[in-house]
């Protein structure tokens, strides 16, 4: 426990992870108080297709609302299924290749036949077949997505516990007659954490991206408002051929500023947790940031 | 020659059991959902089709009133006789006849644009291994991060915005002017071309930064590597060394990763085809989702999974021929 923490303070002293961290906070600050910032995201404020000005600050819609408003209520729901897509995600994930990766044999055979076909079938049609057959709605989209995104962390996880099994430290807990759960969750997961928090971002990432494609297809629920309902009816209303730009660019930037914190907070676990980075960092602070990568023993160069 | 035989054959055996999978998801999916699947899908042909026709329709996706299992055989057989059923959207056309309306414009648009992406992406990639300094990477890694956090989609909407409708530089929509008679003519061809720029422009623009960053690690890897350093110390030069040496066992994964993205990269072509109304699989997808046109959207599964299968399956040939490993 004492670890984690320690991991999460060195996360705000990492430049990288440090400014994710105040965009993805800022972005979910704002979307909880949005009821107290702005009116509500469905109602008819004005002039349909109004270029943003002093009283609405992105413009009004197709259909007279108001565009702030939907992009901070849409930040809500987006966000919520996203980051509980991605836990689900890496759950199914961590276990199916938690399993495959230490018991092995004929287990491993089974699961990673599945895992590879997974991520061979293409995504998008997969995700629209299962979507358009369910009704329309947040759980659907959760279980699309965990559906189509399980298998890359599955693969990933699978072949770090693959990695332990076989150490020094795991034989000899096995000699001393620990059970294989008290393995698992003692031995191995701790050491663990760092990569499944990156598959968790990863996951949360992709979330997003799925869940806004799905929605902008018109397969989610339309009457919502979420970040891919808001492109579903810029693209309906015409936006495109009327030239409002305004109706897709703010839920556009919100989507990609969002997924850059999560990246900046994926390379700041990465530096922080990454052994080769580690030294790497500790190296270039004792030679005075100057050495040659590209030679296996560091050596400082001679000006 | 025996043991790539065999490398093949394992990965054709893989293909044919991941296509299975395919089929069988397809099949079992309708069936999983509640309520009655059946009543679903042919609400939407009621009034179109007559009850006899109906009947045959429900047989064709092995809606018959006997258990699962010969439901699915009955299924399998239907799709070897290339009877994937008939669309509600473009009644009454049969869905394969629709999809394959669809497919060339698909095929020329995202196929022509991965390969533009790839091979300019890897050469790029090459370049900036062989120059890096801190001062570029700082710089190109978070802007290619920053361009990869958009939803390729949107991207495609903004230079339309900006290239089509501000500009008026290249055509909104459609994959050629109303006014052109297809054929073998130049206004056709050039109206072809004039409506491929941007669309293509938009593909190549969101996939070249992973082309590049992919290709860039692997050849730093790959020039820290023994033989580098003694081929450097033999006094090759510079050209040799980088594309002789180095850029062709850095290719090889860059490879794998192209028959891996392929499913991804289809995936935001067929968003970006909507954003263009450009008449490929992406559209009918639209088409298919708008009309609830469950047999137009199960065939156009099938047909993106055994197009990529069928890709995956060229790659492994491909690498087969390009590194010997594999085939010892």
């Amino acid at each position: 426990m004492k670890s984690i923490i320690k991991f999460l303070l060195s996360m705000m002293n990492n430049f990288k992870a440090k400014i994710g961290i105040y965009i993805l906070l800022s972005f979910l600050l704002v979307s909880i108080l949005a009821p107290f910032l702005v009116g509500s995201p469905t109602d008819y404020v004005g002039i349909p297709l109004q270029a943003p000005s002093m009283d609405f600050w992105f413009g009004t819609n197709g259909q007279g609302q108001d565009v702030f408003a939907q992009t901070l209520y849409g930040a809500q729901k987006t966000l919520f299924i996203a980051f509980l897509s991605g836990l689900l995600v890496v759950l199914v994930g961590a276990m199916l290749g938690g399993v495959a990766g230490y018991f092995g044999n004929r287990l491993d055979d089974i699961i990673s036949l599945l895992i590879n076909v997974f991520l061979l079938l293409p995504g998008l049609p997969l995700m629209v077949i299962l979507a358009a057959w369910l009704p329309p709605g947040p759980l659907t989209i959760i279980i699309v997505l965990v559906f189509t995104g399980w298998a890359w962390h599955a693969r990933v996880l699978r072949s770090q516990v693959m990695v332990y099994r076989n150490q020094d430290f795991v034989l000899a807990s096995r000699v001393c007659g620990e059970s294989n759960f008290r393995i698992i969750m003692v031995e191995i997961l701790p050491r663990m954490l760092p990569l499944i928090a990156s598959s968790f971002i990863g996951a949360t990432i992709y979330g997003i991206g799925a869940q806004v494609g799905l929605e902008f297809l018109g397969l989610g629920d339309i009457s919502q408002v979420t970040w891919g309902t808001n492109l579903y009816w810029a693209t309906n209303d015409l936006a495109l051929l009327t030239g409002s730009w305004w109706t897709y660019v703010p839920t556009g930037v919100s989507i990609a500023l969002v997924s850059l914190s999560l990246t900046l907070i994926n390379f700041g676990i990465d530096e922080l947790a990454n052994p080769r980075l580690i030294s790497e960092r500790h190296l270039s602070k004792r030679l005075d940031g100057d050495f040659d990568r590209n030679n296996a023993t560091p050596v400082r160069k001679i000006r | 020659m025996n043991k790539s035989v065999i490398y093949i054959f394992r990965r054709f055996l893989f293909y044919c059991l991941a296509g299975f999978m395919a089929i069988t998801l397809n099949f079992l999916i309708p069936r999983l959902m509640p309520g009655d699947p059946a009543s679903i899908m042919f609400a939407q042909f009621k009034g179109k089709l007559k009850p006899e026709a109906l009947d045959a329709l429900k047989e064709t996706f092995g809606f018959s009133d006997g258990p699962l299992l010969t439901q699915y055989f009955e299924y399998i057989k239907h799709l070897f006789q290339g009877d994937f059923g008939i669309s509600i959207s473009y009644f009454p056309q049969p869905v394969l006849e629709v999809i394959s309306s669809g497919l060339y414009w698909t095929l020329f648009l995202a196929g022509t644009s991965l390969i533009i992406s790839f091979v300019l992406g890897s050469i790029v990639g090459i370049y900036l291994a062989w120059n890096r300094d801190q001062k570029l990477d700082s710089f190109l890694i978070p802007t290619l991060s920053f361009l990869g956090a958009f939803p390729y989609f949107w991207i495609a909407m903004l230079l339309l915005y900006y290239f089509g409708f501000i500009l008026d530089w290249f055509p909104l929509r459609h994959a050629y002017s109303q006014h052109v008679t297809p054929g073998f003519n130049f206004s056709f061809i050039a109206s072809v071309f004039s409506h491929y720029i941007l669309p293509a422009f938009t593909l190549i623009f969101v996939s070249l930064g992973g082309w590049m960053l992919s290709m860039r690690n692997n050849m730093i890897s790959i020039l820290g590597t023994e033989y580098i350093n003694y081929a450097k110390a033999i006094g090759y030069n510079r050209k040799i060394l980088m594309f002789k040496f180095a850029a062709r066992n850095a290719l090889l994964p860059s490879i794998t990763g192209f028959g891996m993205a392929l499913g991804f990269i289809l995936s935001g072509a067929l968003l970006t085809e909507i954003i263009f109304s450009y008449p490929g699989q992406g559209y009918l997808l639209l088409q298919a989702v708008r009309a609830q046109d469950f047999p137009l959207l199960q065939g156009i599964f099938l047909t993106i999974t055994f197009s990529v299968l069928l890709s995956n399956l060229i790659v492994d040939i491909v690498l087969l021929l390009l590194d010997p490993r594999i085939r010892k």
